[in-house]
């Protein structure tokens, strides 16, 4: 995961070992022999290593959730970050028990399992009761990821693994929203605009309610959501920030975000008494996050630049059909969850180039 | 029972003389084999359609396991009964035209007796034709045995089918519905957790009582080991 994929092996010998990422615990061999230095070291790739680990990515990932959630806490008040620090603590809670079981070494120090507890708190509603947060984070840790081996081989994003088993499990509680009050004091619930588009669409009552939501409140975030869902402004800040330093890529969220404007502007063109505009499908729900923090997700998503783009347009794409015509409001989690089961054989058929042919290998790179 | 000259065979493969003679404690083995050794749904994973899809309650489970256990012994005995006459190219279709006519008057005996029941379980009471289980005890086992040991092995794999499915049923009606056999266990407040009454819930639920029933076998080996 550190490493960049693509980067065709150099001619530069490995500097010695640079930090090994801490994902396993590496079996050192015996050293009962030293043998002397040899002249030529041959060694498999990767051949670049970078002075960086997955406890930084985490870092700057949760670094550049930052502006999202100061929002969603400002919006919502201490219950929100009540719910936010029962996720977290959740998570690394279940982390712990999940690798003492089985075992392994104890990585919560990664920050890998403090950064789902969080992306899964962002995705709950601000009054979510406690034990959604802590069923929701067993379930994303321990059915997310330990299940299949830990960080790095989970084919699901855990944390909307999580989301989706709460909301399948729980609809009153996960959509019961609650319209923003200072602090949380005059709270009094709202359905979210997404919400209220669906309400209007199954009562055949055209668009509802929900055209009257301002767009410029919309960008800025005061509308009824999740607790990290709601700022358009705050998730594109960090988004970019992600961009800029390089832990994500373009492909995914440009592909995915521009699919569903495409889509919903055509809808929108063919009948705007029926379907709302795009501006409105790419602001509202969990768009902008799950577009910039979730479906980027190194470790669920395919690896190459063509990978991304058919990875994203899926996303996008599901995205579209569920929110137009499906029977949840929302459908950013479950696109995302489709398509991460896609995965496997997006990659099989764009695999990367081997270097020097010019051509993709006949055989994908996963068996 | 078993006293049938062999020589009256055709030369089938699939045919082997039948066993002169059976004791007592070879029928015990064939039964307890089926209940947890070669439990169709937790060791063989066999049987997993009707395992998975109508385990929504410890009853419906309990039902459909009875079902299965009332077919499996007739279709098993007849199949022993039969196994002399029917020549071996054939015996698949033999096999499921027997099943077939023992589901066919379980399905309307569960519609006579039990009507609301027949209704949950629907369309997977005629399926019990297709069940692996049935099937494979039929083909592997009774076509080859005389009819004590072709009983014995019905009950004891239908009695572990059954076991199975109430604890599956129970596991997802526990945590799905906060209730056992239709009584409260949690109490009002319990809020459901609906998803392991839904479709995914069933995997869910299988996957993780797999993993418990392996991660037990593995402890007990490993004590046998010591």
């Amino acid at each position: 995961m550190d490493e960049p994929i693509e980067t065709p092996p150099t001619a530069t010998p490995p500097q010695g070992e640079a930090k090994p990422p801490p994902k396993k615990p590496t079996k050192k061999p015996p050293k009962s022999d030293p043998a002397p230095a040899p002249d030529y070291v041959l060694s498999s790739s990767p051949h670049i290593r970078k002075a960086i680990s997955i406890r930084r990515i985490m870092g700057e990932v949760l670094l550049a959730l930052l502006p999202a959630t100061a929002f969603g806490l400002y919006l919502f008040g201490p219950h929100a970050l009540w719910v936010l620090s029962l996720c977290v603590a959740g998570s690394v809670a279940t982390e712990v028990v999940c690798q003492r079981w089985a075992g392994t070494r104890v990585t919560i120090s990664d920050g890998s399992a403090a950064l789902t507890g969080l992306l899964l708190g962002m995705t709950l509603p601000p009054q979510a009761p406690w034990w959604i947060c802590l069923i929701g984070a067993v379930v994303a840790i321990g059915l997310g990821k330990h299940v299949f081996g830990g960080l790095g081989y989970n084919p699901y994003n855990p944390a909307l693994l999580g989301r989706v088993v709460l909301l399948i499990s729980f609809p009153a509680q996960m959509t019961a929203y609650y319209s923003p009050g200072w602090w949380g004091v005059d709270a009094v619930t709202s359905a979210t605009p997404l919400g209220l588009l669906q309400e209007a669409r199954i009562r055949s009552m055209g668009l509802g309610e929900a055209t009257q939501l301002s767009m410029s409140d919309a960008f800025f975030g005061f509308m009824p959501g999740s607790i990290g869902e709601t700022s358009t402004l705050a998730l594109l800040a960090g988004g970019l920030f992600l961009l800029w330093r390089r832990h994500i890529t373009w492909d995914i969220p440009v592909a995915m975000l521009g699919t569903v404007a495409a889509g919903s502007a055509l809808f929108w063109w063919i009948d705007p008494s029926r379907y709302m505009p795009p501006q409105f499908h790419l602001m509202t729900g969990g768009l902008m996050l799950a577009a910039f923090f979730m479906a980027t997700d190194m470790v669920t998503s395919p690896l190459t630049t063509r990978g991304k783009l058919i990875f994203g347009f899926g996303c996008g794409l599901l995205t579209v059909i569920i929110r137009l015509w499906g029977g949840y409001a929302e459908a950013v989690s479950f696109a995302i969850l489709l398509m991460n089961s896609a995965v496997p054989i997006i990659d099989k058929y764009t695999p990367p180039r081997l270097y020097g042919t010019g051509k993709p290998p006949a055989q994908g790179p996963k068996s | 029972m078993s006293s049938a000259p062999s020589t009256a065979l055709p030369a089938g493969e699939g045919l082997v003389a039948p066993a002169p003679s059976f004791s007592l404690a070879e029928l015990g083995d064939d039964f307890r084999r089926g209940i947890w050794q070669e439990n169709g749904v937790f060791k063989q994973m066999l049987g997993l359609c009707p395992a998975l899809a109508v385990t929504t309650t410890a009853v419906n489970g309990l039902a459909m396991g009875l079902a299965t256990l009332a077919v499996m012994i007739a279709s098993s005995s007849s199949v022993s009964l039969f196994r002399n006459l029917i020549p071996a190219n054939v015996r698949i279709p033999a096999f499921i035209v027997m099943i077939a006519t023992f589901v066919t008057v379980v399905d309307l005996s569960m519609n006579a007796f039990a009507h609301e029941l027949h209704k949950t379980l629907g369309l997977f009471i005629p399926l019990i034709v297709v069940n692996c289980i049935v099937l494979g005890r039929a083909d592997a086992f009774a076509s080859k045995r005389p009819l004590a040991r072709a009983i014995a092995d019905s009950v004891g794999v239908g009695v572990g089918f059954t076991l199975a499915l109430v604890a599956l049923g129970g596991v997802r009606e526990l945590l799905g519905f906060g209730s056992l056999f239709g009584l409260s266990i949690f109490g009002a407040s319990y809020p459901p957790f609906l998803i392991f009454v839904l479709p995914p819930g069933a995997f869910i639920a299988l996957g993780l009582m797999l993993a418990a029933a392996n991660h037990y076998g593995a402890t007990a080996a490993k004590k046998v080991g010591n």
